[in-house]
């Protein structure tokens, strides 16, 4: 596939969906952030692999089962290579997402592994995902939960963190904000957590599709992310994890395909990665992701992530100039510690009528807590406007976006 | 701006902007509910205030978005002093307003969507009966934003049934 070239050229056309009118207008599609679209390749790729090769996988011997089979290992090698892991044949784990991922983590390595009088790192600018299953589990377990906050200019705070790292067995944090776009110097706190003893987690689902990730240089010990961010189906996400620590971790879920063997009085698990894999796995959804990791490969990670800086550059810009105070965005402010994620508050509008009257120009971006309701509270506010890019986008849409926010500004008074 | 008419009319707006019976109520003798939309973080807080069978007093607090203040603050003005029969009344044919299948059904089978009466012989009231509130009509046209409509009505449910008003 020919290298792509944006900025000069806008991959719009390679994306079915975004050629979509909607109340008369041409959709700007701004949320990104919350699930991408899917380029032709993807779409095709799925449906030539329902058309002429699906099969149950690693249980056949008949030819279609073999390629089927063959699809979706070769899937796990690509998602694998994506980030950079060591032995993706091994340590990749397919899951329905990356909150599954996390999920995982926290019921096997972490009710193995905590106890009380441990601890466990989060910080004021996770999702959700990464703070639900370790309050579930701490509840459980009694360990406790310790928080990183976020300063003024919307970073982590690491002031105190080798004091707050003391007893810390595990640290989870994101990679990329989904509210602030702020990217944490993840590979600093990862050896701060590693010198004292602790392990660490990322949640990648934000930065996976916009930059080029290497576990090895994160130093993380676990990465989650979703395939549905990065231009692939819904439905699938991956874990990456260490072999050592894969090896070592209790079964997830159980059934079909994570055993060798069932006896009345036990079962003997599989081996990796299928250990963790029970039942008939998103064969197509594998695939697809594969078609999406080649379509963002051929593109060029590099060439994304300076294609949002650039945008988002020209985003602030344009906001700035065309608003000034009334407009207030929740973000860093270098370049080079922030995604193409815009969260914003616009002179008193709810951000819910907001994005009403955006929608109303075909400009979709998203209104609410964001799942981040400890980072609203800190920001003090119960929800933001978030408008996202990512390479399809171009200046007509912060364009139009602009537009739009005026329009509401009319009729909001 | 064409094609929001239906939603942001002006009552709603005026509504918004001036909100009427803002502010707290001293608990007891009044209750106070809360409402709140997890989806987009709108907050309704309801004080409400008995007296022998009538509505007597009712404050609204919280934060939200244009549909669900506005709808808090008309609820106010046409709830109080109203006899809790009436407003028992009003909250039922507002939300068969709110109702997006009644809306969708549209024919004399659906409670509701008739506005004279329903199969099962209760009366529900006729929009028209429903003054400013007719102005959230709109609404139903985008049923995400019927759950910020109905936020206050359904904390001041919510509230009557805890003070076991009938």
């Amino acid at each position: 596939m020919e290298k792509m070239t944006l900025g000069a050229l806008s991959c719009k056309e390679d994306f079915p969906l975004l050629s979509r009118v909607v109340h008369g207008k041409r959709l700007v599609y701004l949320d990104s952030a919350s699930s991408s679209q899917r380029p032709q390749v993807v779409l095709d790729a799925m449906d030539d692999y329902y058309r002429t090769t699906h099969a149950n996988v690693h249980r056949g011997v008949y030819s279609i089962a073999e390629e089927a089979d063959h699809l979706y290992e070769a899937a796990r090698l690509s998602a694998g290579r994506f980030v950079g892991a060591p032995d993706p044949e091994h340590e990749i784990i397919f899951t329905k997402n990356a909150t599954e991922a996390i999920n995982l983590v926290a019921a096997t390595w972490g009710r193995k592994n905590l106890h009380s009088g441990d601890a466990v790192l989060l910080t004021d600018m996770e999702h959700h995902s990464n703070i639900v299953p370790w309050l579930a589990l701490a509840e459980e377990r009694e360990f406790e939960l310790r928080w990183l906050s976020v300063d003024e200019h919307y970073r982590l705070d690491l002031s105190d963190l080798d004091r707050q790292l003391d007893g810390v067995k595990l640290v989870a944090c994101t990679t990329m904000s989904n509210v602030l776009g702020t990217i944490p110097p993840f590979a600093e706190i990862a050896e701060r957590a590693h010198k004292a003893g602790a392990l660490v987690l990322a949640d990648a689902a934000q930065s996976v599709p916009h930059l080029p990730t290497d576990v090895g240089s994160l130093g993380c010990d676990f990465l989650a992310f979703s395939a549905h961010k990065m231009l692939g189906p819904t439905g699938i996400g991956v874990l990456w994890a260490r072999h050592e620590l894969l090896e070592e971790m209790p079964t997830f879920l159980g059934g079909g395909g994570m055993i060798r063997d069932v006896r009345h009085d036990g079962f003997v698990s599989n081996v990796l990665p299928w250990k963790f894999e029970a039942g008939t796995p998103p064969i197509a959804e594998a695939v697809g992701l594969g078609a999406a990791v080649d379509y963002l490969g051929s593109v060029g990670m590099e060439a994304v992530r300076k294609h949002e800086v650039n945008l988002m550059g020209y985003a602030l810009e344009t906001l700035g100039d065309r608003f000034g105070d009334d407009l207030t965005v929740f973000a860093p402010p270098g370049a080079e510690e922030r995604g193409g994620v815009i969260s914003f508050a616009y002179r008193d509008v709810h951000p819910h009528d907001l994005a009403q009257v955006l929608d109303q120009s075909g400009v979709c971006v998203r209104a609410g807590h964001h799942c981040a309701k400890p980072l609203m509270r800190r920001l003090g506010v119960s929800a933001t406007a978030r408008a996202s890019l990512y390479l399809y986008n171009d200046e007509s849409d912060v364009d139009a976006l602009a537009d739009a926010i005026a329009e509401a500004g009319t009729l909001f008074g | 701006m064409t094609g929001l008419e239906d939603l942001y009319r002006e009552i709603i707006l005026d509504h918004y902007r001036s909100p009427r019976n803002r502010g707290e109520l001293p608990v007891p003798p009044a209750h106070r509910v809360e409402g709140f939309n997890p989806l987009c973080g709108d907050e309704v807080v309801v004080y409400v205030e008995l007296d022998d069978g009538t509505l007597s007093d009712i404050r609204i607090s919280g934060q939200g978005c244009s549909i669900s203040q506005s709808s808090a603050s008309l609820m106010s003005a046409a709830v109080k002093g109203k006899p809790v029969s009436e407003v028992r009344g009003l909250i039922k044919t507002f939300k068969a307003m709110m109702s997006i299948h009644e809306a969708r059904l549209g024919d004399g089978e659906s409670q509701g969507a008739s506005p004279n009466g329903s199969a099962s012989g209760e009366t529900v009231g006729d929009p028209d009966s429903l003054g400013e509130l007719a102005a959230l009509q709109g609404v139903v046209k985008f049923p995400v934003r019927i759950k910020c409509a109905t936020l206050s009505w359904n904390a001041l449910a919510q509230g009557l049934d805890e003070m076991g008003a009938a």
